[in-house]
């Protein structure tokens, strides 16, 4: 524990000018923002920070929005990639900005961040998930079984067959995915790539039976066939999870009828 | 009003792009192509003018476009395809589509006198 305390105490202190070993560059974050209560039209601002580059784009954010601009607004829960709230466009991709490492970003250029595309921006870097988890609603996220089991038994899966939809559990719902479709960006009526990881990850589980269905509610034209596999969601995934080829099996399921 | 950047997609989404865009180009030669052709049903004489006006240098390098455009719709499309059909098509997207490039970068090459050879004698003499 002492070492970790140590570094903080280090990285705490302002940056000394004129200190050679200082770990601190100067950044410049060019945050697109938006605030309807002043302008229907979103303006791009600069922000220069002094900044650990081995620290992450959220930390910026962080100090941008305690030490410079308090009404900085975005999305951040857990800050450790798990919760999947601030999913935003960091130099044009969508990435977590508490995954993304300012060094990893070429920070001799203005860092942009702006928020994901394809969902209404309510203010600054949040915008409204409402469509977004109402086709993840749709596609019925959660296990379906007759009851043929007694209910205090446990379902039995093989190794194997728990394998099979491994990849699709991983999904936080950040959006990061559906919000780099260039077919979601056009018709928001397209369920979208995490809609499709999530119906994925029931219809190849053994112990559900309700994977009929679900096929049936993606074999819609807003659902599957919309998907032109142009792998933005696969590179956008911060869980690494294969999105494109999760969407071409439930394709395939859908022709074959094997699941 | 500030537009947002332009999204930084990778080889996916730009092959997605180019299949869109020779697509529509295709589109409107075929387009061109069965109006021509209809036209001998109504003036044989008027057709003959018409194609005559296609031997010309500048229609050569239009048909070198359209066989650049073919050609990348036709390899990337068997490319789809293995992503569609084939279940390790989504992990070696971005190799078939360096094969793609590659193999039209050769076939163009390979276009290069049948297509143009006639242009080049008309315009530097032979």
């Amino acid at each position: 524990m002492a070492t970790p305390t140590l570094d903080k105490a280090d990285a705490a202190g302002a940056p000394e000018p004129g200190f050679a070993d200082s770990p601190y560059i100067t950044a410049t974050f060019r945050v697109r923002r938006f605030n309807p209560e002043i302008s229907a039209e979103s303006v791009w601002e600069d922000f220069q920070l002094e900044i650990d580059p081995k620290e992450r784009v959220l930390d910026a954010l962080h100090k941008i929005k305690w030490d410079q601009d308090g009404t900085l607004t975005f999305r951040r829960s857990c800050a450790h990639g798990i919760c999947g709230s601030d999913a935003m466009r960091i130099n044009g991709k969508n990435r977590l900005a508490c995954k993304t490492l300012i060094k990893d970003l070429n920070p001799e250029k203005p860092i942009t961040v702006e928020a994901i595309k394809g969902l209404t921006v309510l203010k600054d870097l949040v915008v409204d998930m409402d469509p977004f988890f109402q086709a993840y609603r749709d596609v019925m996220p959660f296990l379906i079984t007759k009851e043929t089991n007694e209910p205090t038994r446990e379902r039995l899966q093989s190794a194997e067959d728990r394998e099979r939809f491994d990849d699709t559990t991983k999904c936080i719902l950040c959006a990061a995915c559906t919000s780099s479709c260039p077919v979601f960006w056009n018709d928001g009526q397209y369920f979208g790539p995490a809609a499709i990881v999530n119906a994925h990850r029931f219809i190849f589980d053994s112990r559900d039976e309700a994977g009929e269905q679900r096929l049936e509610i993606l074999n819609d034209k807003d659902g599957v066939w919309r998907c032109r596999t142009t792998f933005n969601c696969t590179d956008a995934c911060p869980r690494g999870i294969e999105v494109t080829k999760a969407i071409q099996e439930v394709k395939r399921a859908l022709i074959t009828r094997r699941f | 009003m500030p537009a947002g950047t332009l999204y930084r997609g990778r080889e996916g989404m730009w092959s997605w792009v180019a299949h869109r865009v020779t697509g529509v180009l295709i589109f409107f030669f075929l387009f061109v192509h069965v109006l021509d052709t209809a036209l001998v049903r109504v003036s044989p004489e008027q057709y003959d003018n018409v194609v005559a006006t296609y031997k010309s240098p500048i229609v050569a390098l239009l048909e070198y476009g359209l066989v650049a455009a073919i050609l990348f719709h036709a390899l990337n499309g068997l490319r789809v395809i293995a992503v569609d059909f084939w279940s390790k098509g989504p992990r070696y997207q971005k190799q078939m589509l360096w094969s793609v490039v590659g193999i039209w970068v050769v076939l163009m090459f390979g276009a290069l006198y049948p297509v143009l050879g006639h242009a080049f004698r008309e315009v530097f003499g032979s």
